[in-house]
Parts: C-alpha cells; structure tokens; sequence
C-alpha cells in the first residue's frame, strides 16, 4: 500500500480496497514508528487526521468525493494551518498557532486530503540540508548519515520513506527540487504567482513559491491541480487560466526541442551525476526529443545576484517577529530595545541571522544601488538569457545539483559551498519559471535529479515530459533497500 | 538682521474609505482598541497586502484637483523601522514613483489676497497604529486599529513665507479635499495632520538654511503658533552667530515650544525597497478621464463663478465658498428667492453667525435652505421688514416653524394697508401736538429729524410691522 502513487490511491480509495481511515491510520503508525530514524516531521495532530480521513470516508461512501478525497498528504511546515502549530523549522514560532489555513491548505481541504502533520524544513526556509531547523536535521531515507536538501527536507525525507504519499513544498531557489533530488523524488516549483503564497511564511516574496513533492510526475500533477489558481488575496499571484495538469501527461515528445545549457555541464558538475544526466537525456531522445545547445550567459552571476535579493527581501519579511504580537518572546525584557535585540537574537538561529544582516546591509543607504538596485538588473539580464533560449528550444533541461547528497554536518560551517548546492536552481526562481527535478538514476547508491525548466506557465509540458520519462524508467520507483523490506 | 523663513509643509491626509488601504478592516474612528485589526493588520506571518482601488482613486483625484501629473506606473515600497505600532517592521509607503506629481492650487490670505503654492507630490502610504502610554503602569498599550488606515502624504514646496500662509495654505486644501470628498479632514481625529520643515535665510538671498522639521502639529492654531515659536527660535540662534541644527523637533501646545525628539526616535535609515508583496499600480489615460468626468466643481472655479455668476464681491465669494456643504446652501437659498446679494447677507452675517454661535457646521443648520429662502422672499415681497425678518429668523433656528407660519402665527405681517395705516398716524400726531406744531414751524432740515421721531412713533404703535415707506408718505400728506 505504501508504495503505491496518489493516483493508485484514488483508485484504492474509489474501489474500496482500502478506506481512508485505514489509510491514514496506517501513515501515522509508520511516522511513530521510524519517523525517529528522518526527524520527518515536525508536529503531527493523529486526532485531527483520522477524524478528516473519517470524514473522507464518509464523503466517498456517499459518491460526494472530491479529486483528493481520503488522500494522507503531508505539508511542509511553513504552511500556516488553522489551530495548528506552524512553527516554520524556527523557535521564533515554536509556540504559534494560526487561526488560519493558508490558501494551499485551504485548496488541499477543499480537495478531500487529510493532513498527516507540518513537515520538517530548514528555519524560514533558508538552507539546502534541512540542518538550520531548530527541530533538528531531518535526515535522507536512503542513507540517513546524508542530509535530505533543504529547505523542504522533511516533505523529501517524507516521501522518500513512505510516511506520506505526497507532500508540499516551497521553493525559493531550490528548495523543492533540491530535496526531491537528493531523496529520488519527483518535485515541481511551479511558475511565480501559478500557487498563492498567502498564508505561506515569506522568505523572499518575489522568489518564493509553493509547489508538489511525490513520487512521480503523474502525481505532482494531481497535486498542482488542487493547489493552482487565482488568490485575489495575494496580489501577485497570475490570473493565468489553470489547466487539468493531467490532460496532457502522456503527450508524445516527438519534435520537442531540449536545451542544454553549456553552462549547466561544466566545471563544478560531478562526473557520475553528469553521466546520469546524460542517460536520461538519451531516453527523452529515444523518444523523439532533439537536443539543442544552448546558453545562460549570466549563469555565473546567479548565486550573487539571488544572495542579494533574497537576504534583502528576508531581512524586512522577518522584522514582524519581534515579540510584541505572537511567537518567540524573551523573558522579562526591561525595555524596548531589549525586547527587540534578545527577542531576535534568541528566536532566530545563526543562518537566518547571517541572512538578516546581509540583506540589511544591502539595502542600506549607500548601499543600495551598488547591491540591491544592481542585483535586480543582473535580474533581468538572467530571466532574459532564459527568453532567449525559449525561443530555440522548448524546455531546458539539466542537473538539479552539482552532485549527490552530502554528509550530515559537512557544510555546516562553510555557508558559501552551501550556497553552491543551488547553482543550477536558483536562476529559475529569479526568472519566475516553473522547474522540475526528476530521479534519474544513482551515484553510490545515492539519487541524482533531472532539472526541467519550462516557459512561464508551461508546467503542463514540463509534466508530460517527465511523465514520458518516467513511463520508461523506473528511478522514481526506487525505495531504499531497508525501507523496501519494511514495506513487503 | 533680517530673517525670511522658508516653510514647507508635509499633510497626513487620511483618506475616506470604507475599508484599510491593504486589508478589508473598517476604518471608523473610535473604536474600542484592536477591534478593527485583522490579521493582515496584525502583520500575521504569510499576510498579504491587497491594495484598496479606491484609495486609487481618491489619490487620483485629487491630482486632478491640483492639476498633477498622475504616475501612470506608481510603486509601493516598503520603508523599514522598528516600532511596536508598526506591527510589519516596515510601512507600505511610496518613494521613487508616488502617484501624484508636481501640482499647486491657491491660497486665500486673510485680506482676500490669493496666491498658488507648488506641490511636490503626494503619495500614498498606511498608517502605523498607536502606543498608549497611560494606564499600562509602566508598560505600554498598542491599538492596532489605525494600523493600515489609507494616508495621502501631500508634500508642498517650500514656497510658504509664515505662520498665516502655513494657515491659509492649510485651510485652502481642508477645502480642496473636503470638496472632493476624498477625506473628513477631521483635524482633531488626525484626519489631516501636519509636519512643518521651516529654515531661515538672510533676506535677499536663494541659499536656503539648514531646517528643522516639527512633526505632528493638529491644529491650525497651532500650526501657527508653532511656527511663529521656531521662527523665533532660530532667529534668535542665527542672531547670535549661532547655527540651527538639523532635527526633528515635537511642538509642546502646553508649553508654546518646540524641542528636540530624543535622537534615537530619529536616527533611522529606512532602507526603502520596492515591496515585492504588490505590483506597480498601472494607471491609464481611460481611467483618469473617467475620473476627470466625475470631479465636482473645485473651490476655485467656485468662487470665480460666484463673482460672475451672482455678482458677489471677492471676499463674499470667499466666504461662501469656503465649504462644499456651505455653497450648496447658499445656492440653494437664492435658487429659491431669486437675490444673490440679500441671500448672501444672510448666509454670511444671519446663517453663519448663528452657527458660530451654537458651534454648529453647516450640516448641523436646523433651518434648511428652502426656509431661509422662503423667508427672504417675504422681505423681498415687502411681506415683512428686514428688522421683523431676523425676529422671525430668530424662531425658524429655535424649530417653531417655517417663515409663513411664525409670520402668521405672531401676527408679524407687515401693515401696507393705507386706512389701517393712517389710524395709527392720526394717533400719533395727535398725541404729540406739540412736536407737530415745532414741524410746521422749523426749516428743512429740522423737519427730517422731527418726521424721523413721527415714523419712529408709528413704528413702535405698529410693533414694527408699518410699511415705512407708506408712513412716510401719509405722514407728507397729513403735515402742511
């Protein structure tokens, strides 16, 4: 049962192969019993979800189902959710309880799921291994001495050891597709503005996205279905028409052109990555796709074009936590100012407070036009090199990471070659594409991901390529060895 | 030596909309604290901005009403400080592309003079809560209810010279905006509150001095004093050889002062950015027609078309013109008895001073305008005096009735008939022979005074109500 896609589940659920409550129940026994090994999860409310899956039960027995109904998703901890601890991976909100669903909640609801609990994730979604969490690393299911990729690592680590069917993301330069390649998952940020971020903790507004973590493209799809959408609530989010992003999954690729982009294969690429690279490339072939060659001329300036914008944005977004309303407060401060600096200096950890003070200082008079103002001109130079290729080719494709996930602890004290884990997915964030990863096969055992970057809007053929994929490989099928065991 | 103070004004301007600028919250005054706070207000975490069209509008408008350019592609930015009314961290304001441009409009001077004063621009901003210092025994109270109230900050050139200009510069854009109705203009709710920045400079010369800005002065009255205070105070500075110091400094109406704000409140570096949370407003030629076609006539072209229209002088004009709800008024009474000038007697000497009296807006007039105008047309149709009609005047404002009715009921109808007339001649020339004999034997012009004492007579017989130009006339025929 565990190892079947969402889109099996439906049809469980829909065929009475299984009820949700048996579902469900069977989710929340396996998190309390192995979730100790990935730290999975944050909170997890077993009453709440097995009265939902009740009620699912009951939705479904009546012919009254909804597209998801009965369906254990698992969300990643950022999300806020209506009497529900939303603690962001921080101790700032270790003790915040929103009186409201964020809209990706709300569409989830409405949708039938149940929520098994908030997943784990680097605090305020800053980091690439899920060890800046106040919670705790979560740790990668297919050997747990690795880190799952951060930030959304609880959601991948959830996936990957069969304590969810599917999860949700955010991705503000990586942070979706990262995890889901490090943990041989299917993972789609979608285009800036597809998802409504209200409800959503900001990291860096013009970057942050929310998006599907599951095992396979079909069942990314299923999710994006319920999530996308118009919010009039969230101003930037696109009135673009939504698609059934299921419609056109298995679609030929017949005459679809694929950039590669020199500069997503070169130095810095590890080799056995690269060569796995290079096999799924041949499989798309194989199937009718051309290869072009193209180039991201302004590759190089991503990391320190996004190390600008997103600190500065952070910076301000994190000024509501001040421990006046909500959240985190220090003990008897004697006044304001003590307030303010014990309060943030206690509640935030190192990373958020390294992002904070780089991003101030950005923005700082004097500072601005030589940092933020230039930032947001290599900005566009960027989203123009992706333009540019669009009009040659129709996707692009490449490595999610330089290479596979690393050791626990290795690159806690070294920022900038953490930073460097997102080379190849930050640029898409600044453009505001939509990009996938996709398994595509091991180094030592150890998962790669295929990147799929789209048009602005195109994630319907980003999912009917990784679909087609996926129909003739099986890397989205792998389960870790023990797990497999566990499950038979 | 001789000083010239170079004033610029900066008015908070509180827009008139139902709902906060980014949030659906009510925007009524005086609600008990936190009560008109949502979440997005609250600065919950995941919160989102969703800007209110009509504040758009209403800061349109009155672009428009300046003859501003409009920024067809204006941004918010989000202006950074730490501040427990603040409860984001930062105000949604706009910095580099404020919604209004460069504009002006007139200024009325106390002598019925008028000069234009430039603006620099407007823009639209929120409002920040409130600390409440008292009652919390050491602690301090924060009401989030203003938090996200719609601000239009309109910023003038330094064009102003002194303290009455600073005050008719004031009242002229209460008008403006009350017109438009696009603000209360309430001054003691905080509907328009003010900042002054005011420098010094010899006389004669461009350069300008180094300023001080005073923040939050509520009043007019204070406006002006505070501003004759900082004139003086820097003028006794630079007197001394002294120099003035760039700060921010609180006006004190207790004391009459300005001082300095702690430094601390003022050191800030507000690290302005576009706010990624809102698109630009994107504002075209279709919709700033659209609102063109909808202005109502602006105090101005008013006034103007008061002095053509119905002949009134300028300071008449002025007068009338002063409120939207004051010229209507007025208007209305001479649509309705048909005489420019006597209806603006009375609006202006009758009307207004009864208003003062009772310290009453012209919304809060207790007789409408079809009464007052009723109620010139008896004195127009020689129905009463004028002298009875401010008696009658006197009873419509206590609510006893309309014109006709109180001239029917107290029997005040003025007497124009001859035969009842003459009886009461007839009795008062026979009750003063004497006089009547001193009349036939003066010479001219004691003869006008002793006719002035006869009429005076048959008025007072007559309670007011003879016709005085038949008494005169009976009185001719009956004296030779």
């Amino acid at each position: 049962m565990y190892t079947k896609s969402v889109a099996q589940l439906i049809e469980g659920l829909r065929g009475r192969e299984f009820s949700s409550a048996e579902l469900t129940r069977g989710y929340l026994d396996r998190i309390a019993a192995l979730d100790s090994q990935y730290n999975s999860f944050i909170s997890v409310d077993e009453n709440a979800a097995m009265a939902a899956a009740t009620a699912a039960d009951e939705r479904l027995a009546s012919g009254d189902a909804a597209a998801l109904t009965g369906i254990p998703i698992a969300h990643k901890d950022i999300f806020c959710t209506d009497g529900m601890r939303t603690s962001c991976g921080s101790r700032m909100l270790d003790n915040f309880v929103p009186p409201y669903d964020a809209t990706v909640i709300q569409r989830f609801k409405t949708a039938g799921a149940v929520m098994l609990g908030k997943t784990n994730m680097d605090e305020f979604a800053m980091g690439s291994s899920n060890e800046s969490s106040f919670y705790g690393p979560a740790y990668n299911p297919w050997d747990t001495k690795l880190v799952p990729g951060g930030s959304s690592g609880g959601s991948a680590a959830a996936v990957a050891g069969l304590l969810a069917p599917a999860a949700t993301g955010t991705d503000t330069g990586g942070s979706i597709r990262q995890p889901a390649a490090f943990c041989g998952i299917t993972g789609l940020k979608p285009t800036y503005g597809r998802v409504s971020r209200l409800g959503m903790v900001a990291f860096a507004s013009s970057l942050d996205q929310a998006g599907p973590m599951a095992h396979s493209a079909e069942d990314c799809a299923l999710l994006l279905n319920a999530m996308a959408g118009h919010d009039p609530l969230d101003s930037t989010s696109s009135n673009t028409a939504t698609e059934d992003y299921c419609a056109t999954l298995n679609n030929s690729l017949e005459g679809l052109r694929i950039g590669l982009p020199a500069e997503y294969f070169g130095e810095g690429l590890d080799s056995t990555t690269g060569e796995c690279i290079s096999g799924a490339l041949r499989e798309l072939e194989a199937q009718g796709a051309t290869l072009v060659n193209v180039s991201l001329p302004h590759s190089a300036l991503t990391i320190p074009t996004y190390y600008i914008i997103a600190p500065a944005e952070a910076s301000t977004n994190l000024s509501r936590f001040d421990g006046v309303r909500y959240g985190y407060r220090c003990d008897d401060p004697v006044d304001l100012h003590d307030l303010y600096t014990r309060t943030r200096g206690q509640g935030f950890g190192d990373e958020v407070k390294r992002r904070i003070l780089v991003g101030t200082y950005a923005l700082s008079a004097g500072y601005y036009d030589a940092y933020y103002k230039k930032a947001q001109q290599v900005r566009r130079l960027i989203k123009q090199d992706f333009m540019d290729c669009f009009e040659q080719v129709d996707i692009i494709a490449g490595p999610t990471t330089p290479g596979p996930a690393f050791a626990v602890g290795a690159k806690t004290n070294d920022p900038v070659s953490m930073y460097l884990e997102d080379v190849y997915t930050l640029a898409v964030n600044l453009a505001g594409l939509p990009g996938m990863s996709v398994p595509a096969g091991f180094v030592d055992n150890k998962p790669v991901g295929l990147q799929l970057i789209g048009r602005h809007f195109d994630e319907s053929r980003l999912l009917n390529v990784a679909h087609r994929f996926q129909q003739a490989t099986d890397w989205h099928l792998r389960t870790p060895d023990a797990i497999a065991r566990g499950v038979a | 030596m001789q000083w010239e103070p170079v004033i610029g004004l900066e008015v908070h301007l509180q827009l008139a909309t139902q709902s906060k600028i980014f949030s659906g919250s009510p925007t009524t005054f005086g609600a008990e604290p936190n009560t008109q706070a949502s979440a997005v207000d609250l600065a919950m975490p995941g919160m989102l901005p969703v800007l209110n069209e009509q504040a758009v509008s209403f800061a349109v408008q009155f672009g428009l009403g300046i003859g501003a350019e409009i920024g067809k592609r204006s941004i918010f930015d989000r202006k950074n400080y730490f501040y427990p009314d603040l409860p984001k961290g930062y105000q949604i304001s706009q910095f580099e592309a404020p919604i209004v441009g460069k504009g002006s409009f007139e200024i009325l001077m106390e002598d019925g003079s008028s000069r234009k004063i430039g603006i620099t621009r407007a823009h639209l901003e929120e409002d920040a809560g409130k600390s409440l210092h008292e009652d919390f025994h050491g602690q301090s109270g924060i009401d989030l209810n203003r938090a996200g109230t719609p601000l239009l900050e309109i910023v003038s050139e330094p064009e102003i010279r002194n303290a009455a200009e600073a005050v008719a510069y004031l009242k002229a854009l209460h008008s403006l905006v009350t017109y438009l109705g696009i603000s209360d203009g309430n001054m003691a709710e905080g509907s328009m509150r003010c900042d002054v920045n005011i420098s010094l400079r010899r006389v004669g010369t461009e350069e300008l001095g180094t300023r001080a800005e005073i923040k939050n002065v509520n009043s007019f009255r204070f406006v002006e004093k505070a501003i004759r205070h900082e004139i003086e105070r820097q003028a006794d500075i630079l007197d001394d050889g002294g120099r003035v110091v760039q700060e921010t400094r609180l006006y004190d109406a207790d004391r009459d002062e300005t001082r300095p704000m702690r430094s601390k409140e003022v050191a800030n570096d507000y690290r302005y950015f576009p706010e990624p949370d809102l698109l630009p407003v994107v504002i075209d030629d279709a919709y700033i027609e659209a609102i063109r076609s909808q202005l109502p006539e602006l105090p101005a072209d008013k006034r103007l078309r008061f002095t053509e229209q119905y002949g009134l002088n300028k300071y008449d004009a002025n007068v009338l013109s002063d409120s939207r709800a004051l010229a209507d008024y007025f208007e209305a009474v001479v649509a309705d008895c048909g005489d420019a000038k006597i209806a603006a007697n009375w609006v202006q000497v009758e009307l207004l001073g009864q208003l003062n009296r009772d310290e009453r807006s012209i919304e809060q007039c207790p007789v409408s305008a079809a009464d007052l105008g009723a109620l010139i047309s008896r004195i127009l149709d020689k129905s009463i005096s004028g002298k009875i009609a401010k008696q009658v005047f006197e009873a419509m404002w206590q609510g006893e009735g309309s014109a006709d009715d109180i001239i029917a009921a107290k029997g005040l109808q003025q007497v124009s008939d001859s035969g009842a007339l003459e009886v009461i001649v007839d009795e008062v020339l026979g009750a003063n022979a004497a006089q009547v004999q001193q009349y036939l034997d003066a010479d001219e012009a004691k003869r006008k005074k002793l006719v002035g004492f006869f009429v005076g007579q048959v008025m007072k017989l007559s309670k007011g109500q003879a016709n005085p130009q038949m008494v005169n006339e009976l009185l001719a025929k009956k004296l030779v």
